[in-house]
């Protein structure tokens, strides 16, 4: 029995958390809202399709969660992406403005991550102070207006179409996990990641360019917040300053309570996608179950706060 | 100088090894030749130069003067890395291993093996090859997929040595490998090292432990304030002239 306790007490928990956590919200949503309409097809498709972008967000910040940094900034990464990908689409065809959109996330996270990698500055005030730049950048685009998104392949690709019936937000998904975790799991690449969050010294006796992963890292995260942001402007039609303001909470918990440690050497896709999901579905649920907006951000937060505690339980230990 | 027609190359020179940062004198001259399979011990009190000269011949710093030859071809390393492709691996006083991560993964920390064409990681090989190379050293971990966190420290530092067994085809550089050990870990350590020997491996060894230098070592070189004081065979000195020129007294 003791012997019981202690192989409960060595396994993992983190690592399970997450898996837990979702079943356990989905099935107290299902029995609490069965009659609410949460369990309709329709509500499930929803949640997936309106999680997308947070999903995306949170592989990049595998990434860089993983080699021992932070990034703050994807928000604003967001909303800068889809206002030029938007602007840009109003006078030139698909490609342009999907190169735009990407091009500015892969830009400013460069930007990030040359100044982390080579000026040795701490990527949370880096990222804190570009969060606070390309927030302003974002407002002064256009004046605060929103612009709308009229090019319908555009729609089609980044918001309300499908491909044999599968929903182009699912797909966006599906591709950037698999791809996502291959990378972070299967290659070279992904190693030296965890190495130098993991022991950057050791990672660098060993021969590992860790200015060049550190750089890689923040550059991958822009580009998926500016994937992300082209997610946002197809669905919504239109882009506007406040997209990705309030995702850098939500896509943190994901992360965080996935099984990636906050200080680096460990880290999950699939566990990203699953935070994901249950973040999203905490929101949904939240909503039909007739909660207003600061009580909604209340029970958030609190879910949030348990969940981390959880997670991290065994890292301080 | 070109000494390849000499059979008998030494692995390493080290010629009127000078090192200074800024104005502060680290190496005076320095002068030393290794042989493949030979122990020698480096002591010295502290700030002595041993680390710094453990940096230089790893590539980590470049000396101001002096030549450094290996395999009697003289060389000049750019940094770390290139002494590594010459075949020169340092276990680190402080381990460099990654402890999130499974001991198969540190044995090839920046030289995974890969397969397939896009470049997939060879886990399973990695973990043969871990799995073969830590019971050929005997050194005693559950498995090659045990996370380094979950070690011993002296298991910990036989996976460093392991490491450094396994890439080096030269020599091997130690800076007190068992400074943070316990009796039996040591001794378990002692054997890894003596293992480097039989391999034919030149080993240059940091150590603060007398015992230790005596029970390993073939020469013993002792450094003071950047100033090499002298070589000693081991089997013909003794710790009183040992100590007496680390101190100077």
């Amino acid at each position: 029995m003791q012997s019981t306790m202690q192989k409960l007490r060595q396994l993992n928990l983190s690592q399970y958390v997450v898996y837990i956590g979702f079943l356990l919200i989905f099935l107290f949503f299902a029995v609490t809202l069965g009659n609410d309409g949460f369990l309709t097809q329709r509500n499930l498709t929803n949640i997936i399709l309106q999680t997308a972008p947070i999903t995306i967000m949170a592989i990049g910040l595998v990434f860089v969660l993983a080699a021992g940094e932070i990034d703050l900034s994807f928000g604003s990464i967001v909303a800068v992406a889809a206002l030029s990908s938007a602007v840009v689409l109003g006078e030139y065809p698909l490609f342009v403005g999907v190169l735009a959109g990407l091009g500015v996330g892969l830009a400013i996270g460069f930007f990030n991550g040359i100044l982390v990698a080579y000026l040795r500055l701490p990527s949370f005030l880096v990222t804190l102070a570009t969060m606070g730049l390309f927030a302003g950048v974002a407002r002064s685009m256009t004046n605060l207006r929103s612009v709308p998104v009229l090019n319908e392949s555009f729609v089609n690709m980044f918001g309300s179409g499908a491909l044999f019936g599968v929903p182009s937000l699912v797909l966006w998904t599906i591709g950037a996990v698999a791809l996502g975790h291959f990378v972070f799991r299967e290659t070279k690449f992904g190693a030296h990641v965890l190495a130098t969050g993991d022991n950057a010294r050791a990672a660098q006796v060993t021969g590992i360019k860790v200015p060049h992963i550190r750089v890689w890292v923040l550059t991958i995260c822009g580009g998926l917040a500016g994937l992300a942001g082209l997610l946002y402007a197809g669905r919504l039609q239109a882009a506007r300053y406040t997209l990705g303001e309030s995702d850098l909470m939500t896509v943190i918990a994901a992360v965080i309570i996935g099984g990636t440690a906050l200080k680096g050497g460990k880290g999950t896709i699939i566990g990203a996608l699953v935070g994901s999901l249950m973040m999203g579905m905490l929101n949904n649920g939240l909503i039909l179950m007739g909660l207003s907006v600061s009580d909604q951000m209340i029970v958030r937060g609190v879910i949030i706060l348990i969940a981390v505690a959880i997670s991290l339980r065994d890292v301080n230990n | 100088m070109d000494l390849s027609n000499n059979q008998a190359a030494d692995v390493l020179q080290l010629k009127n090894i000078h090192k200074a940062f800024g104005g502060v004198v680290a190496i005076e001259d320095f002068s030393l030749n290794l042989k493949a399979g030979e122990i020698v011990a480096l002591v010295g009190d502290n700030g002595a130069g041993k680390s710094t000269l453990i940096k230089i011949v790893s590539g980590v710093h470049a000396p101001t003067s002096g030549t450094i030859a290996i395999d009697g071809q003289q060389t000049s390393f750019k940094d770390a890395t290139e002494a590594r492709a010459s075949g020169i691996e340092v276990v680190y006083q402080d381990l460099a291993l990654a402890d999130e991560q499974a001991v198969y993964m540190n044995m090839f920390l920046g030289r995974e093996k890969t397969k397939g064409p896009f470049g997939q990681l060879d886990r399973k090989g990695m973990v043969q090859e871990t799995e073969q190379l830590v019971k050929e050293l005997d050194v005693r971990i559950p498995s090659a997929k045990t996370t380094i966190r979950n070690l011993s420290g002296g298991q910990r530092q036989g996976v460093a040595i392991a490491r450094a067994t396994h890439w080096a085809t030269k020599l091997v550089l130690l800076d007190e490998p068992t400074a943070a050990l316990g009796v039996a870990e040591t001794a378990k350590v002692e054997e890894n090292v003596a293992a480097l020997k039989e391999r034919n491996l030149a080993v240059l060894i940091i150590s603060h432990s007398l015992d230790q230098v005596f029970r390993l070592s073939d020469r013993i070189c002792v450094l003071r304030r950047g100033q090499q004081i002298g070589v000693r065979e081991t089997a013909k000195t003794d710790k009183n002239e040992i100590v007496s020129m680390i101190t100077g007294v």
